[in-house]
Parts: structure tokens; C-alpha cells; sequence
């Protein structure tokens, strides 16, 4: 891993996103772009998304535990795991979906194409999804993922972790990414989570422990925050007071686009079309 | 004011399916009978840099309506919003790198308060081995505006073609086919998004 070599083409801030060739991480070797991104500016296209309008989501979604629907409840260490889903200026990213997949206790997905020989659990989907709530903040209740073992190199096993996707309001903030676990020994050793390039990108991937979020003879707490990139959460709250009606919110750059006042960015009934993409 | 670190990107990873595709959460028909709208088909291919299919990419697409209204709440201009759609479509690869959706061809949309944007529709492809979504778009060989689309502008001549779909002979069905591949490195690589001033 010390010699892989490292592409120069990045989405994003380049002191926080992954490369899209990390060599280390194998699949990226053929799968990498090789042409500069081509800068577009942020259009009614890319500040609209999907956020506000997808997807019906139940309670039993957000407890991986049970939600198999078996009756059953799902085998090992019992987790909860709570954060806020913010913007970059820390405003919470209300009522957005979170989808979040992950191994079982002992790391193996129920998916077709994972058959390693590690037991399945019939109890277990490791699947779930929920939407924060109006401080931004999202909660599971599941199990501790196992690590697993992958045939990127000799010898290599992934790190704990869970995936989460998140829309935010914006299709300029879809993130898909994975948290991972303080203390995991394997961190160190994984190409996907060093393919973020920074110590402090890579620390905010970490999900830590928290005693407060630890139920008595329950559950224990795990806290991550996410910071979703795109404009602000702020340009999205359903009533704005007037005062502040000098905070930055979301329009393009430049002055040959089109002005604020073409894209009234502030929605009356934001959830009235909510569960139509069933 | 504060600037959070924000959150990296990571891979979707190769195990996604029963998750983002469970039946509720994947979506390739976008457009019901009731929608507004020409009916349409868009089918390719995700291709590799060996120029192998990619059997576990998923596509995200984004499109406004017939009458080019997103529905979205940043979209409050004074255009119908068509109740039997959302715009929104999640489509995974097939064993092949195969994909297919069905939509409407969506209305122009306003690039600033003098220009049209073309009628197009907003792709994030997702996969195992790519480490963070990639952005493109898909636009129409035979609409009008796409020769003069702000964005395509930016884009040098020569690769163009790689973000326009080609309307296909017309086939049996209803509904009008388009034929776009997705070609992540390479000889016709497609040109890919970094959306400035996020």
C-alpha cells in the first residue's frame, strides 16, 4: 500500500475525497476515470434532487434487529447507532432519507454474491433506513457487523462498518459512504477507508462510543455525524424566518447565471410530495 | 461561519442490491400510463476500461417534467407539477453492464434568465471500485436545443457525443428508444461532472 499509486482526479475537496484511482484498492484500476472532470456550474438541475420526494419508510425500517420479518431477533452484539446529518455550516439536514447495509455479526451479507463460509443469520437482512428528524438527527438499532475477508490483496479483511446512503435535499449532496468504528485494528490495514486522504477526512468516517447513547443491560451507543457537501440545508427550511433572509443560500455562482430571485429556493409544503416514489 | 469537515465518499462496494434495489427503492419506470409526456426508453450499457460490462453499477437519475418543473421545492416557478411523477429513477446494471429505464422526455429547463437549458436528464453513477458517484448527463440527438446547451458548451467538441443519446430505430413497443453507453475509462470515455460552487 505504501507505493500505490494515487490519481489526480477528485470530486470535491481533494483534502477529504477518495481519488477515483487508488490503486491499493484494486477495483479502481479499471474503473477510474481518465479525463479531467468537466466544471459545470450549479443549475436549477443539480440544486433540485430527489431528497424531499422518495421513498415511504416505516419504523420497523430503522431496527435491524427484527426488522426480517421472522419473529426472531438477529444474532450478536446489539448497537445503537444515532448522529446528525448536517450541512457544512452545521445546520441540521432535516426529515432526509438514510438508507444504511451491512454484514452480519459475522461479517457476511445476506447478498447472492457473498460466499465466504461464515454462517448466515436467518434473522438478519442488514438492511435498514429511516429519515432524521427535524434536528437533522438519525437512529439505528442493530448489531455489531463482523469484519470480512476480500480478495483485494493477500490476506485482506474489511473493517467493521455499515454503509449509508444520504440524498440530502440537493442531487449536488448525494453521499454513499461507511462508517466505520473507533478502535478498529483494521483500519490501518484498509484501502478503502486510506483512500481518503487526510487524518482528519479519515477520522470522519469514525463513529465513536458513547456512554450516554449506551442503553442499561440493552444496547451500546455508537455517535457519527454526517456533513453532506451542496448548498446549505438552510436554503431548504420550510419557514425561514424573515430576518434572516441575508444568510447564503443555495443559487449559482456567477453572473451570467440565473439571479436569486428566479430561483425562490424556499418551499411552502416540502413534504406534501413526500411518498410519491413508492 | 463554520465549515465542517464534511463526510467522505466511499464505494457502494459490491453487496448494495438488497438494500438500494429492494423492490420498494429501486425504480426503472419512471413514468406511469397517467404521466405526461413522450414516452421513452433509454438503454446502454456501463463499460470498464477493458471494455467489459459492469455488473454492479447502479444509476441514479434526476429529470424535471414534460413542462421542464422539477419537483422539488427549490422549483417554485409557475409550471404544472405532474402528479404521477417524481423524476427520480434507481437502476442497477445487469450481468451484462446492461441497463434500462423507462421515463418521458422531460421539458427545457432555465440555465439563467436569458438561456435554455436542453431537455436532460441528471445521472450519478454508482459502484464497486468507484470511490466516489460520478456526474453526467443525458441529452437527445433530436432536440433542437442541444446544440446549444450552456452545458454542452463546456464541454470540448469531441466528446460531446458521449453525453447525447441516440434516438434508436423505432421498435415495436410504445415507447420511443434511446441508446446511451456509459463508458468509465477510455476510448470514448464519458465525460463526467464536478459541480462547481457546491
Amino acid at each position: 500500500m505504501s507505493t500505490t499509486t494515487i490519481g489526480d482526479i477528485v470530486r470535491g475537496d481533494a483534502e477529504v475525497f477518495p481519488p477515483y484511482l487508488y490503486e491499493a484498492y484494486r477495483s479502481t484500476i479499471r474503473r477510474a476515470p481518465t479525463c479531467a472532470l468537466v466544471e459545470v456550474p450549479l443549475t436549477l438541475s443539480e440544486l433540485t434532487g430527489p431528497g424531499p420526494v422518495i421513498s415511504a419508510v416505516t419504523p420497523d425500517d430503522a431496527d435491524l434487529t427484527r426488522n426480517a420479518g421472522t419473529g426472531g431477533e438477529a444474532m450478536g452484539q446489539r448497537i445503537i447507532v444515532t448522529g446528525r446529518v448536517l450541512d457544512a455550516s452545521g445546520a441540521p439536514v432535516k426529515n432526509t432519507l438514510v438508507e444504511v447495509w451491512q454484514a452480519n455479526a459475522a461479517g457476511r451479507y445476506i447478498h447472492r454474491r457473498d460466499q465466504w463460509p461464515a454462517p448466515l443469520d436467518p434473522n438478519f437482512l442488514g438492511i435498514g433506513r429511516c429519515h432524521t428528524n427535524d434536528r437533522g438527527e438519525y437512529r439505528f438499532l442493530t448489531i455489531m457487523p463482523g469484519a470480512y475477508p476480500w480478495r483485494n490483496h493477500p490476506n485482506a479483511w474489511r473493517p467493521s462498518h455499515i454503509h449509508f446512503s444520504l440524498f440530502g435535499n440537493a442531487w449536488a449532496s448525494r453521499l454513499v459512504t461507511q462508517m466505520y468504528f473507533a478502535g478498529d485494528p483494521l483500519l490501518p490495514l484498509d484501502p478503502i477507508f486510506n483512500s481518503s486522504p487526510t487524518e482528519r477526512a479519515r477520522a470522519a468516517m469514525i463513529a465513536a462510543y458513547a456512554h450516554d447513547v449506551t442503553e442499561p443491560e440493552w444496547a451500546l451507543g455508537w455517535r457519527w455525524d454526517i456533513v453532506l457537501d451542496g448548498p446549505d440545508a438552510v436554503a431548504f427550511e420550510p419557514e425561514r424566518d424573515q430576518s434572516r433572509g441575508q444568510t447564503p443560500r443555495a443559487q449559482p455562482e456567477g453572473s451570467d447565471l440565473l439571479a436569486s430571485d428566479d430561483f425562490g429556493v424556499i418551499p411552502s409544503e416540502r413534504s406534501e410530495s413526500r411518498d410519491l416514489h413508492q | 461561519m463554520t465549515h465542517l469537515t464534511l463526510t467522505a465518499s466511499q464505494t457502494v462496494g459490491p453487496f448494495f442490491h438488497d438494500c438500494l434495489m429492494r423492490t420498494d427503492a429501486a425504480c426503472d419506470v419512471l413514468a406511469t400510463d397517467s404521466t405526461e409526456g413522450t414516452h421513452i426508453r433509454i438503454a446502454g450499457r456501463v463499460i470498464d476500461g477493458d471494455r467489459a460490462g459492469v455488473p454492479d453499477a447502479v444509476l441514479e437519475v434526476w429529470q424535471a417534467n414534460r413542462h421542464g418543473r422539477y419537483n422539488h421545492p427549490s422549483d417554485e416557478r409557475d409550471l404544472p407539477l405532474d402528479p404521477a411523477f417524481t423524476g427520480y429513477g434507481r437502476i442497477a446494471t445487469q450481468s451484462d453492464g446492461q441497463f434500462c429505464f423507462t421515463t418521458i422526455k422531460p421539458g427545457a429547463v432555465p440555465f439563467d434568465r436569458r438561456r435554455l437549458q436542453a431537455p436532460h436528464i441528471s445521472v450519478a453513477v454508482l459502484g464497486r471500485g468507484l470511490l466516489n458517484h460520478l456526474y453526467t448527463r443525458i441529452y437527445f440527438d433530436d432536440e433542437p436545443l442541444t446544440a446549444s446547451d450552456p452545458i454542452l458548451q463546456r464541454v470540448p467538441t469531441e466528446r460531446r457525443p458521449t453525453l447525447i443519446a441516440r434516438r434508436a430505430s423505432d421498435q415495436a413497443g410504445r415507447d420511443l428508444v434511446y441508446k446511451l453507453d456509459i463508458v468509465l475509462q477510455g476510448a470514448g470515455e464519458t465525460v463526467f461532472f464536478e459541480i462547481a460552487g457546491r
